[in-house]
């Protein structure tokens, strides 16, 4: 009984990312591309080719962050579609603090730019958290404003304050730098850094913090049901604030997996990046488990990456793969589908 | 610089940013009177504008010539419908998360859009339209002393067009049959079952009408502003619709106000150099307004913004 339940947890992931990929091949043929080649050619690269595997797990860290940010809202019943704007908030301080921190060793620098850009991240989470704490104002809405006011900002003080030839920052100072000569060598000189060391970590650390604490605890109670945490005498407004500030840091550092890492600088964004729109997606289909978001950020990392290659080979733009993202959350959203499915399988099988 | 001037700057330029926000905001409207949230109002519009930018193009070749942009605003309206179904159904059929499946329909247009038109020309975007809707004095209304050339003078016909609809989803949503029963599914569904309106088949119209507004409101994006559809066409204007709406309080009259608004906040940002005062104030300040002030709202700064009460609820028959 307990097996089956796992199964039937499982079932529904793997069936949308199985429908999701199958839909994509459908819109390739008919699109007159050879889907089975498009599809080989991505898969091959990511399972094999070093390069491909270091970019991929490079693409994890921030997708992992994001996807954590966005699952750590949910537990306590928050949608946190806000991450995009900590995300570049937190991207920002760590680069600013990369910068300008001179003469320090990395293993100061490093954690010091880190928890700027969780700082950072978490401070433009708990505006919305307060904002749905003591005005009831939903947190969707609030959150989306504040990626657009992020956006800007963030834009205004780079081109004020920042700014370097080419619309960008400086770069960052070595002992800032996340990247490692290393792990570029042995990945065939892809841009893998030890930003997933952290990204880990703070899956480690998200579920440690849920599952093992008193904090997690009302944190999970308030997501369950509000009045009876209320009635059980926990603070629900306090903890709305927690999470959606957690929520943020996290957020944050996924933003500086990308400054201190990939990119080692900022750029002045005309839009968004899009990792926090994907951390839905992956925070979805791990189905805002830990495990389950670095399985899914796995995925769609290699998916994005493997594309690439797919574009080489067969032709087939990469927006496809942005294509089956969007289905695969269609039908992970729409796992009602799934289980009536499976109760008329299971009533058609008795009768 | 005499005042009469800068208005004639700003308010010709507001009116014409304004004109895809207040469809678009229309079209929320209709979803969110209906109790379904729809957060993909930026997919529905990129998927507008891309439809608009090729249909114009493809108009242009048939030969339909200056007819060309208004052919797609009509091919706009009804593949708007057609796609914000997959939110419908997803949605009210299978009792999907309204949210998740609003960003799901953000994710499929703009990986959708791009991928057709790298297969349609074998570019990253649309070529550059020539038949376009262009500025022109409205005749008659242009000849009334001062507000004529303020208001009227060198004016997108879209704009006004925008502007009637307002009235006119305002007159549907309030004061016909139809109106009522969408109010009600949206406040008190069951209700509204109970007095024998199909809660469904309400909301699946009222995503349509969504999407088609949408739609419309993309198509006359890329048809008067952009002149083309690229990755980049639709940034955000969705959601700025959104926030229209919610700052109109989920009225027509109010998201068309607030529309209004958002333009002359952007037509600031864009026009403020030229004039003397506003040249002080930061770019970005003016960037941010929309936003900013959208919060204000909700928190109950400026005025307390309600929802519709069942909003973002699957219904299901009989659950209390």
């Amino acid at each position: 009984m307990r097996l089956q339940q796992i199964l039937f947890k499982l079932s529904v992931p793997v069936i949308a990312v199985a429908l999701g990929l199958l839909v994509g091949g459908i819109i390739m043929v008919s699109s007159g591309y050879d889907a089975f080649y498009a599809y080989s050619s991505l898969f091959s690269v990511i399972f094999t080719d070093p390069y491909y595997i270091g970019e991929t797990v490079r693409q994890m860290s921030p997708l992992i962050m994001s996807g954590l940010a966005v699952a750590f809202a949910f537990r306590t019943g928050l949608f946190n579609i806000g991450v995009e704007g900590q995300l570049l908030v937190g991207w920002l301080a760590s680069v600013y603090i990369g910068i300008t921190v001179e003469g320090v060793p990395a293993f100061i620098h490093v954690p010091l730019a880190i928890l700027a850009a969780a700082a950072a991240g978490a401070l433009w989470g708990v505006v919305p958290g307060y904002l749905k704490a003591r005005f009831r104002v939903h947190e969707v809405i609030t959150t989306i404003m504040m990626n657009y006011i992020a956006l800007h900002v963030t834009n205004s003080i780079i081109r004020n304050h920042l700014l370097a030839p080419g619309e960008r920052t400086e770069d960052i100072q070595s002992s800032a730098s996340l990247s490692s000569l290393f792990l570029q060598e042995i990945t065939d000189f892809s841009r893998l850094h030890y930003g997933i060391l952290f990204a880990i970590l703070a899956a480690v650390l998200m579920w440690y913090l849920l599952w093992k604490t008193t904090t997690g605890y009302e944190l999970r109670a308030v997501g369950f049901n509000q009045h009876a945490s209320n009635y059980a005498g926990i603070n629900v407004q306090k903890n709305i604030i927690l999470s959606m500030c957690i929520s943020g840091g996290f957020a944050g550092v996924a933003g500086a997996m990308e400054g201190l890492g990939t990119y080692q600088y900022m750029t002045i964004n005309a839009a968004f990046s899009g990792v926090g729109f994907d951390g839905i997606a992956v925070a979805l289909l791990g189905a805002n488990s830990a495990i389950g978001i670095i399985l899914a950020a796995g995925l769609f990392g290699g998916l994005k990456i493997g594309a690439l290659n797919m574009q080489a080979m067969a032709q087939v733009p990469p927006e496809l793969i942005t294509i089956v993202i969007a289905l695969i959350i269609f039908f992970v959203a729409s796992s009602y589908l799934v289980h009536w499915l499976r109760n008329r399988i299971n009533k058609r099988g008795k009768i | 610089m005499g005042l009469l001037q800068i208005l004639e700057i700003i308010i010709p330029t507001a009116i014409f940013a304004a004109a895809p926000l207040i469809l678009t905001a229309l079209g929320g409207v209709f979803s969110e009177r209906s109790g379904v949230v729809n957060i993909g109002l930026e997919g529905l519009m990129m998927m507008g504008a891309f439809i608009g930018a090729v249909f114009t193009f493809y108009g242009e070749t048939w030969g339909l010539g200056g007819a060309s942009p208004w052919f797609s605003f009509l091919v706009a309206i009804l593949i708007g419908a057609v796609f914000s179904l997959l939110h419908a159904v997803a949605s009210i059929s299978f009792r999907a998360d309204q949210v998740v499946s609003g960003v799901a329909l953000n994710f499929l247009a703009a990986g959708l859009t791009i991928f057709l038109v790298k297969k349609i020309f074998d570019a990253g975007q649309t070529p550059y339209l020539n038949e376009r809707i262009f500025k022109s004095d409205i005749p008659f209304l242009f000849d009334i002393p001062i507000i004529g050339p303020l208001l009227f003078g060198d004016a997108y016909i879209t704009s006004y067009l925008a502007v009637a609809l307002a009235f006119v989803v305002w007159f549907i949503v309030f004061k016909t049959p139809f109106g009522l029963r969408l109010r009600a599914v949206g406040e008190h569904p069951m209700a509204a079952d109970t007095m024998g309106i199909n809660v469904a088949k309400m909301r699946y119209v009222a995503v349509m009408l969504s999407g088609a507004f949408a739609g419309l409101g993309g198509a006359v994006y890329a048809t008067s502003i952009s002149g083309n559809f690229t990755h980049s066409t639709i940034a955000g204007q969705g959601f700025m619709a959104l926030a229209a709406m919610i700052f109109g309080k989920w009225h027509p009259l109010g998201a068309l106000g607030a529309a209004l608004f958002f333009g002359f906040a952007q037509s600031l940002s864009i026009t403020g150099q030229q004039i003397p005062l506003l040249k002080e104030i930061p770019h970005v300040i003016l960037l941010i307004s929309p936003y900013v002030l959208t919060i204000l709202a909700l928190a109950g700064f400026v005025g307390r913004a309600d929802a519709p009460k069942a909003i973002g609820k699957p219904y299901e028959k009989g659950k209390r």
